[in-house]
This record gives C-alpha cells, structure tokens and sequence, in this order.
C-alpha cells in the first residue's frame, strides 16, 4: 500500500480520537504514534495515542478497557462470600487489601465485630502486601529506566512474601483469606517464625536496593525533575496515595481514619516537597521501612483468641461444631447455599491501598446477593493525571511516568 | 457516633438546597435535585473544604422508573477529615444530568464511565465516549435490564450443535 506521508491528515482515520488532537496532527507537523497495549514497560495492557513533535510529547490519551472483566456485574450475581473471589482479580498486586476492604464495607453493613486477633492478622498481612506491590514497583521502575539487576532482586524477596501469602491461605496471589467477621481460619504454627524471619531479613535488603538507586547519577537524571504535579492539580484530579503525599500532603487513611486497628502501631507517614518522579521513588521506599515497622510491632503484639466473629448469621461455625451441634450444622448449610441477609442500606468502605485510596461502595437490598458494588479504585483515578504529567517531556521519560503513576491495569479496568 | 461537625454541615446544606437526608451507619447523604448539584459541589469545595471528590457512581434500580437510577457522590475533605456523599435521583431509560467536570477535574472519567456503564448522559461533559468498553459496542452493561450472559456448557452429546452457534470471530 502507497502512504503519502505529506498528505493531511483526514479526521475519519482518527474515528473517535479526531477532537482530541491538535490541529498540528491534522496538517502533519506532529506525528501521531500508537504505544501499546501490548508494548511492556505500559506495565500491563494499557494503550496510549501519542502526538509528538519530534521526540517531545505534545499530547497523550490513554485509551483503557483492555483487561476489563466485568467484576462489578459478575458480584452482582453472586453470594456476598462467593463475590469475594472475585476481588483478589481486581488489583492483583494487592489482593489481600482488596479482600479487607470488601470485607469492610460488609461489616459496616452487617454491623459485625471483629477479634482482635484477626484485626492484627489482618493489618500484618496488608503490610507484607503493601511491601511485595512496592517491591515489584521499584523492580519494573528501575527496570524502565534501564536497571536489570534491582528487579530480579526486588523480585526474589518478593517470593519470600508470597510464601508467607501461601502459607496462610494456601494460595500465592489469590488469597481471599479475609472472611466478613474474620478470617478463614487462623495461621499456621510455621507463620510467626516466617514473617519474624522476614521482618529480620528484609531492612537491609532495602538499604540495598536504596544504596544501587538513591545515589545512582543515572536514575537521578531519569528522574529528577521530570513529571512534576502541584498540589493543588493533584487534589484537582483525585490524585491519593503515595502520589499526593509525594506533592507535600500528609494523607493516609491509615492515619486519618485509622481502621481495623492501625491506631494502635506506631509508625511514619513520609511526605515530601519536591513532587517529582524521584520523590515520589523516595517516598515507596520509605513506606516499605515503614511498613516492616508495622509488621514487627504487629508481629510482637500478636493478641491470642478466636479469629471469627461468633454471630452465626453471618460466619460460618467452626468445623468442630458440626459434627456435634445440629444448630451449627443448619448455619453451615444456610450461609454456603443461601448466603447471609444483611440489612437494607448503602455503606462505602475505604483502605488506603499501595497506590492511593481503595475504596468499596456497596448497596444492598436485603437480598443474599449485593445489589450493587462499585470500586473505587486509585489507578483509575490517578491514571487520569499522566497526561499532564507527560505533556512537554520525551518518549523516553514518558515510559518512566507511567511507572511513576503506579497502575495496575486489573485496578484500571476492573 | 456520627461527628458533630459533618452533622452541622449536612444540616446547613440540607437546607440551603432543599434537600433530603439520607443517614446508615454513621454516613450521610443528601438526595438532591440533579440541577442542583453543580451549585451544591461547589459550595462543598468553597466554603467547607471538600477538596477531593472521592467517586461518582450510579445504582439502576429497574424496573423502577421514577426513579431508575440515583448516581451516588462522595467527596472527601483532607481538612476536615470528614466525608460527605450525595444521591440524585433520575427519572426514565435515557437521563440526563449535569456534568461535574468544571468544578473536580476527576469526574471526567467517572462519568464516562457511568454513560458507558449505565447510559447516564451528562450535560456540558468535555470528552463524553465510552471508556471501558469498546466504542462500537451496543448496550450499558450495568444495567439490570442488561443480562450476564454466560457460555453455554458443552458436552459429547450436543457438541457440534452448540459450536455452530458460538459467535466465533470472522476474518
């Protein structure tokens, strides 16, 4: 086929991108490039439309909707406790506060209580999580700008987690080990030595990381100065998590609005000024520090007790009863084949998730299924701020901002 | 216990925009007109510090036509540590609302959403297309009116006669 390179531009080609471009794209002066889905430092199946004038990017329009699965109206059709399943797939670096933050917003609806022992459990676990997305951040995000070696690193300590992960729920990534009113069952006799044994292990890993990074005169150019957000743009677009506080802002949730007992660890919240991709990369690797902190102290404060609510309407009784007590096996039966009928109302649950706010509204009609259950979910919403990032730096910084942004495309298109 | 201080806030609102309260679990919405809304988000952000518009969504609730659908709100202030939600109720199988772009930038994609999830039009919205879905894609799949849709199970039996209805893709 004959391409006349000089030739305009006509806006049918574009379909329904032809209002987004700017003249210069119609006329020819600036080159339209498609980038992806399938392109691999778009750290998933994230397409974008560039308009560039030389190397420089003039504009940029993602295009999302490729990994989308339909989980909300899937739920909708399903059990409160069979939906469940479905929310390890949403943001698959973050299954364990994905499953908090449904089981959340069920407690709040059902107005169930929670042992302290599974709060704790809880709070360990969602650390851990929040230390393996972060690792695999700062791997693929050294890795787009060039440094192998950290990845495979951040990748191998990542295993350790996932082990952990493994151990307690018997699945490595899709774990939906948190249960409305606890968890599935308690820990293993093998978990406190294996997280001890990691929260011992990893400090000085992450020094080491820090030490091939922090200083490195080539991922300081990478990334100093380059992607620069003012606050009051970010809170403009919704922009939360390490994002936000990276622009000089102390938000967390798990300060402001402390759930499932973050008030009772002690730790940091790191913010900074400059709001650059280098800050926001020193921001995840404090929060990591941070997050080991929490771990340790969750560890050494690990209360005993029973890990499941005792109301019987909505958890499940233990395996022991059912053998002796017709009541336990007559919930058994009812809350696996019907499910649990929570009150009528609409509840919106939030966590504060590796990349920003993670949050849960859920509606129910009295029904044993949810009505309707909308994710809130931080990479949507702070995916819409890279093209204001983008706009003005070259092709090659804008593979290094979209690390920056921290997506995950299941989180993106749900 | 609800905080005193969002009560004294959604009671003020209440009664400047004539609304309705809606109280579960220590969260409160108000039920708004839907030409309201613009006036009332701003007033949120001006005056009681509600910085981020935390999400918009919508709930269907067909076959009920008066009203279908309520799009849920809900801002977050980092101030005040509160949260504040709104429902606007929306009449019929074609609404149209509103477009909260001009006062938080991020309901851009929240909308979009919701035309492409639920068929909600939004008046005065820059870039309303579908964002999820596939642009030539027929139907708002969030609809309860919308079936699942599942694939049929195959066994020896019936085998070939499912798979010459499958829609296999042409090319």
């Amino acid at each position: 086929m004959d391409i006349d390179f000089e030739a305009n531009l006509s806006p049918d080609v574009l379909g329904e991108f032809a209002h987004l471009v700017s003249e210069r794209a119609l006329t020819g002066e600036t080159m339209l490039l498609n980038m992806g889905p399938q392109h691999p430092s778009t750290h998933g199946v994230l397409r974008l439309l560039l308009e560039l004038d030389g190397e420089e990017v003039v504009n940029c329009i993602p295009d999302i909707g490729f990994l989308h699965t339909g989980i909300e109206k899937n739920m909708e059709a399903k059990t409160y406790l069979k939906a469940e399943t479905m929310t390890d797939r949403l943001d698959y670096l973050n299954n364990l506060g994905n499953n908090l933050t449904y089981v959340m917003a069920i407690e709040k609806l059902a107005d169930l209580d929670v042992p302290p022992r599974a709060q704790a459990i809880r709070v360990l676990l969602t650390e851990l999580q929040r230390i393996s997305s972060h690792l695999v951040w700062v791997g693929t995000h050294a890795l787009d700008a060039a440094a192998m070696s950290v990845f495979l690193y951040c990748f191998r300590d990542r295993e350790r987690i996932l082990d952990i992960f493994e151990m307690v729920s018997g699945q490595r990534m899709m774990t939906t080990y948190f249960r409305p009113g606890g968890l599935w069952r308690d820990t293993p006799v093998e978990f406190e030595a294996a997280v001890r044994d990691f929260v011992r292990y990893f400090p000085p890993r992450v020094e080491e990381y820090a030490n091939l990074l922090t200083k490195n005169p080539i991922f300081m150019r990478r990334t100093k100065e380059i992607g620069h957000l003012d606050p009051q743009t970010a809170l403009q677009y919704g922009v939360t998590g390490p994002m936000l506080r990276a622009a000089g802002i102390e938000h967390d949730l798990r300060k402001a609005q402390p759930y499932s007992g973050y008030e009772l660890y002690d730790f940091d919240v790191p913010t900074h000024t400059d709001s650059d991709t280098y800050a926001r990369y020193l921001m995840r690797m404090e929060e990591m520090r941070q997050s080991n902190r929490i771990v340790e102290q969750a560890l050494n404060k690990l209360p005993l007790g029973p890990v499941r609510s005792n109301n019987r309407k909505y958890v499940t009784p233990p395996r022991s009863e059912i053998g002796i007590s017709m009541e336990a096996l007559i919930h058994h039966f009812k809350l696996w084949t019907e499910g649990f009928l929570p009150p009528k109302g609409s509840v919106y649950a939030a966590t504060e998730s590796p990349r920003g706010e993670l949050g849960v509204f859920l509606e129910s009609d009295g029904g044993p299924t949810p009505y309707r259950v909308h994710w809130r979910t931080p990479s949507f919403t702070n995916m819409q701020i890279l093209p204001i990032l983008a706009k003005g730096h070259l092709v090659a910084d804008l593979v290094l901002l979209i690390g920056t942004v921290d997506i995950t495309l299941g989180d993106v298109d749900r | 216990m609800m905080n005193e201080e969002l009560q004294t806030i959604a009671a003020d609102l209440k009664e400047r925009f004539a609304a309705n309260l809606y109280e579960f679990r220590d969260e409160v919405s108000l039920i708004l007109n839907p030409g309201d809304i613009v006036a009332f988000s701003r007033a949120l952000r001006d005056e009681y510090d509600f910085e981020l518009l935390a999400e918009e969504t919508a709930v269907d609730y067909w076959p009920e036509q008066a009203p279908r659908f309520h799009v849920v709100y809900r801002w977050r202030s980092l101030k005040r540590n509160l949260i504040i939600g709104a429902r606007v109720p929306l009449d019929g199988n074609s609404p149209s609302m509103p477009s909260l772009v001009e006062v938080y930038q991020n309901a851009n994609w929240f909308e979009r959403e919701l035309w492409d999830m639920f068929g909600i039009h939004f008046e005065g919205h820059p870039d309303l297309r579908r964002v999820i879905m596939p642009a030539d894609w027929v139907g708002h799949p969030l609809r309860k009116d919308y079936p699942l849709g599942y694939e049929e199970v195959q066994f020896t039996f019936n085998y070939t006669e499912i798979n010459q209805r499958k829609p296999y893709a042409t090319e």
